[in-house]
Formats: C-alpha cells, structure tokens, sequence
C-alpha cells in the first residue's frame, strides 16, 4: 500500500494532468525517493492507486533510466561515459572508482553505501569529466578528487550531523 | 556585441529574481504581446527568420501556423518546452534554465499566446535538478505576480505552466517520443502525420519548441525583427549559443552571432587545442551530426551552410577530435550511446545499431576484417532517413559516415595491424 505520504505526493502532481495515468512516471519516481527504489510491491501499489493493470506499468518503469527495479545502495554514482567525457578519459576514472570501491558499473558495495551505474550525457562536457553522486554534480575530475569525493561521504555517515557534500 | 540571451547571466551566481527580471526589461516583451492579436505575434516571429535551436532549424513561426486557430479549434491546446537536454556533447539549455529562468518562463507564456494554448508543460531532465529547483520557484513567482493563471496582467488570456521532470531515456528528447512520456506512456516515436500540431498530446493540437528557441523570442517582441536579424551573420536570425568541449585549452560556451566561423570559435573562444594535441576533426552540434575537418575551419556555424558541407549545425555544441583520441574508438562510444538508447520500436535501430557496436568493438579489439568497412558503409544507407519512425538511427549514421570517410586510414590500419594503434599495449 502507498504510505499516506506518498499518496500526498502522487496526488498533488495528478492535477497537473488531465488523467490519472499520465502521472504515472511521477508516480513511481516518488514511490522511489521513499523506499530507495521501485520493488514489484512498489509497482503493485502505484498500479493499484492509479487503476493501471501492473504489467502496463511494468513496461513504463523498465522504460526509463532513472527508475530502478533492482535495490541500489544509499548513495548512487552516475559517472558519465558519453562521447565528451570518453575523449577526456572517463575509462581511467571507471577504473579508479571500481578499485577503490571494489565493484564494476552495475553492482553495489557490499556494505550497501554505494551502487556505480553508467550514465548518458550529463550535460557538462566544458568541465568533463563529470559524475552525479546523488543529487549533486561533480566535475573536472581526477583521481584526487574522486578519492575526496567518496571520503566525503563516508565522512557525512559517521557525522551524526550529516553535513551536506561540496558542490 | 549583443548578447540578449546570457544578458542576465552570470556563471556561479544566483539567476535574477522576477523584480531583478523585470528590472532588467523583462516581461516588456510579454506586454507588448499580449497588446497584440495572436496572428501579429506569430507574424512578428516570422519576420525575425528564427529556426528552431532544437537542432533541426525548423522555422519557429511556420510550426506555430499549423496550429488550428479561431473558435472552431480543439481545445485545450498546449505548449510544451522541450528542456530534456541529453544529446550527447551538448550543455546549452543547461545554462538557460539554471542562469535565467524567468527569461524562458516569458517566452513560453508569449509562444503559448500566440498559438493560444491553454497549458503549458516544461518537460525537463532529470538529472538537471539545479533548474529543476530554479524553474519551479520562477513559475510559482510568475504565478504569484499575475504573469501565469487566469487573465494574465488583466488580459482576457490565461495559462497554466507545469514542470515535468522526466525519468530519463534519450529517446525523449524526440518532440512525438515526448509527448508520449508525458501521457505517461514508453517514449516511442509516433507515426507522422498527423503533426503534434494538429493532433499531439492527448490528440489535442500541441506545439514543441526547444528551451533556446523559446528564449528569444522575448527579445524578438521587445526589440523588434529588424533588430533580431541584425544580430546575425546569416539569414537566419539572432545570436546562437556555440560551445567546445575535447582536448582545447578552454572548454566552454559562448553567445555568438548566428554564423560565427568554426575557426573563430575553435581559435579565439576556445583558444585552439592542449599544447601537444593536434586537431583532426569535430562534431559541429552534438553526437548524431556529420564530423567536419580542417577543411572546412572557415564555415559559418548556422544551418544552411553546414548543410553545404554535409554535416548539420545541430545543437551548435562542438566536440573536438584530437591526434591522441582513436577515432574508430570515439565512433565506438558514440554508437555504443545510440544503441543503448534506442527504443526499440524500429528493427533497423535496434538490430542496426547494436550491429554496429559490435563491429566497431571487435576492430578496436583487433578482430576487424577488410569486409567491415563496406558493411559499416551499408548500415549507414539502411539507417538512413526513412527507414525509421524518428531521427535517431538516421542520426547515428551521420558520425559513422562521415567518419569512414575521413578516417579511412585509420579503420584500415585497425584491420591491418589486428589492434587499435592508439591503445597502450
């Protein structure tokens, strides 16, 4: 069942539209920043409330990047591998992460802290190489900096404050 | 020089609030607009020679004239802005969203009274969550001081703006992939005709315009056709945003007049290539156009004369190849991109494509063989306009045909050495 939050949520971007299904992407990206990612309850819940048959949402979800049908870990790295990054050595950067986190693009940290995924473009090729962690952007990269970018947030969960990362 | 488009743009810095806006002469364009009868908006636009930024160079007044008007049309009618910036190389949009937002909030409400739609939607990446934030604090501004909702500024005209954020695929960049993205449907291409602008979102007439094209058109209201078209170098009107990015001494992006020269951005913007890198070709805007060489350095950057020579202006955001970067491997990356994102509703795109990865892939690994290249030559025809619902598979081929035939040389020398000559072992 969706939480009464998330009901809260899914309705308030429905009048926006002029039927229930079209909110439907909306839908599940909110059921996602709840729960972590969208798991085939969390289709079942969304299909339910907006009168969707699940297979029929099913084809939607696994359409799109950005809704994932598999656990993540807390914190998702999007390192771009488009054309810009690519010439600037991206690949170097792939390898970087993956030593120092353990795992190769698609997987998670055994701990659940981190999932490396593949991204398109992220639209910042004067400054690439470049990488999202979250919800923040990340570039002119190098092997330093990618070292203090994971330290940091490893840093912010021991911190009980939980200081935001730097831009 | 003016630079009506980055005016009030200041990198690193917060974008002006609507009394910073307005102060600086904005919504005097929707004034005027709103002044005048939706034909003489449409007809001001016309006048200006604007194309659509998007990369096709549509011209922006003649899309507009296929939408049903008068009060026979079906309503509602809507007005959508295509923000889903994802075209590889390409960083444009970004900056016009994060850097003025109330700039292309005003265009939007001014393209949308022209063709008097009743909604307007912005359909936005998801992974630009800055404009995400700023575009939805600007419409709820605009909101409050009488600009969107009912009876905009006392006018008998009102509209409803809604932000979309989308969940990310390539295909959705597509104007009809979009709308169906936005029906909350898989961002598959529709069968043209009918035209969105007779039967788009929800089969309602719907106009689609890139961020950047809305963006001038409230400067074309305010000061005017003339004035628009004096800004550039060509026919077509107004400045241009153009960017670099690759191995130059400073990556970047600028607000140039239409018509720039590839050498005067590459040398003078971009201040020429790294020290020890030699320039050997570029994409001139974006992934899916036609590489352009040394050759051609002196062709203006607008849509008729990069036509000429074989390629397209495209989004005008240039990607550099360097002597140090493998070509066949940035074909690789590039066609790797257009077969991940494919949709799926073409069997040439989605066959072709992936074929093509594999070819490129096993030449880069060394298994390349002399009858690859006349099979890479066939897939760019198959792929070709025409075979396909929308512009995808047609726009992959660019780079690779193009690249065959500069790069000759180089694909040879992969299936002649059994390795890719630029790799390290």
């Amino acid at each position: 069942m969706l939480s009464e939050q998330e009901r809260r949520e899914i309705e308030a971007h429905a009048r926006h539209y002029p039927n229930n299904r079209a909110v439907c992407i909306e839908a599940l990206k909110i059921v996602q920043q709840h729960r972590g990612w969208v798991s085939n309850e969390g289709i079942a819940d969304v299909a339910e409330a907006l009168q969707m048959k699940p297979a029929e949402l099913e084809s939607v979800a696994t359409f799109y990047n950005m809704i994932f049908r598999k656990q993540v870990g807390k914190h998702v790295i999007l390192l771009c591998d488009s054309v810009s990054c690519w010439i600037m050595g991206y690949e170097r950067l792939r390898e970087h992460l993956g030593d120092r986190l353990g795992i190769r693009p698609g997987q998670t940290t055994a701990d659940g802290r981190f999932t490396l995924l593949p991204n398109v473009c992220l639209g910042a090729c004067d400054h690439a190489p470049v990488m999202m962690v979250d919800d923040m952007h990340y570039q002119d990269l190098d092997p330093p900096r990618i070292d203090e970018i994971l330290a940091s947030y490893r840093q912010e969960e021991k911190s009980s404050d939980g200081n935001a990362a730097d831009s | 020089m003016e630079t009506p488009l980055t005016h009030n743009i200041s990198p690193g810095r917060e974008p002006p609030d609507l009394a910073q806006y307005e102060k600086a002469g904005g919504y005097a364009g929707l004034r005027k607009a709103l002044g005048m009868s939706p034909a003489e908006v449409q007809a001001a636009v016309k006048e200006s020679n604007l194309r659509g930024r998007g990369g096709a160079g549509f011209p922006t007044a003649q899309k507009w004239s296929f939408v049903p008007m008068g009060d026979d049309a079906p309503r509602p009618k809507y007005l959508v802005c295509n923000a889903d910036e994802m075209e590889p190389g390409t960083f444009k949009d970004r900056m016009l969203l994060e850097g003025d937002p109330h700039q292309l909030i005003e265009g939007i409400i001014i393209s949308a009274y022209a063709i008097q739609a009743d909604v307007a939607y912005v359909f936005l990446r998801w992974a630009y969550k800055l404009a995400a934030r700023r575009m939805e604090g600007a419409i709820a501004e605009a909101c409050r001081h009488g600009y969107l909702g009912k009876n905009i500024l006392g006018s008998a005209y009102s509209l409803e703006m809604h932000l979309h954020v989308s969940a990310g695929r390539y295909m959705c960049g597509e104007e009809t992939a979009l709308l169906n993205a936005l029906e909350g449907k898989r961002a598959n291409p529709r069968a043209k005709p009918p035209y969105p602008q007779v039967s788009g979102l929800w089969g309602k007439p719907t106009i689609v315009n890139n961020v950047e094209t809305l963006c001038n058109i409230p400067h074309i209201l305010n000061q005017g056709a003339e004035w628009f078209k004096s800004l550039s170098r060509s026919d077509d009107g107004g400045t241009k945003l153009y960017g670099v990015s690759g191995r130059v001494k400073n990556p970047g992006i600028w607000e140039l007049p239409m018509g720039t020269s590839i050498r005067e951005i590459l040398e003078e913007h971009a201040r020429g290539m790294c020290d020890g890198y030699q320039f050997r070709g570029l994409l001139p805007g974006g992934a899916s156009t036609d590489f352009v060489t040394a050759e051609h350095l002196d062709l203006a950057m607008d849509f008729d004369s990069m036509k000429k020579a074989d390629s397209r202006l495209g989004t005008g955001t240039m990607i550099v190849l360097d002597d140090k970067t493998c070509p066949v491997g940035m074909l690789l990356n590039l066609e790797h991109f257009f077969a991940q994102e494919s949709c799926g509703w073409c069997t040439p795109c989605w066959s072709g494509l992936s074929w093509i990865e594999q070819i490129l892939q096993d030449m880069e690994e060394g298994r390349g063989r002399a009858s690859d290249l006349e099979l890479l030559e066939s897939h760019t025809r198959l792929l070709g306009p025409g075979h396909t619902f929308c512009a995808l598979a047609p726009g992959a081929a660019e780079p690779l045909q193009s690249g065959l035939k500069y790069f000759r040389d180089d694909f040879e020398r992969h299936i002649h050495e059994k390795r890719c000559p630029w790799s390290q072992t």
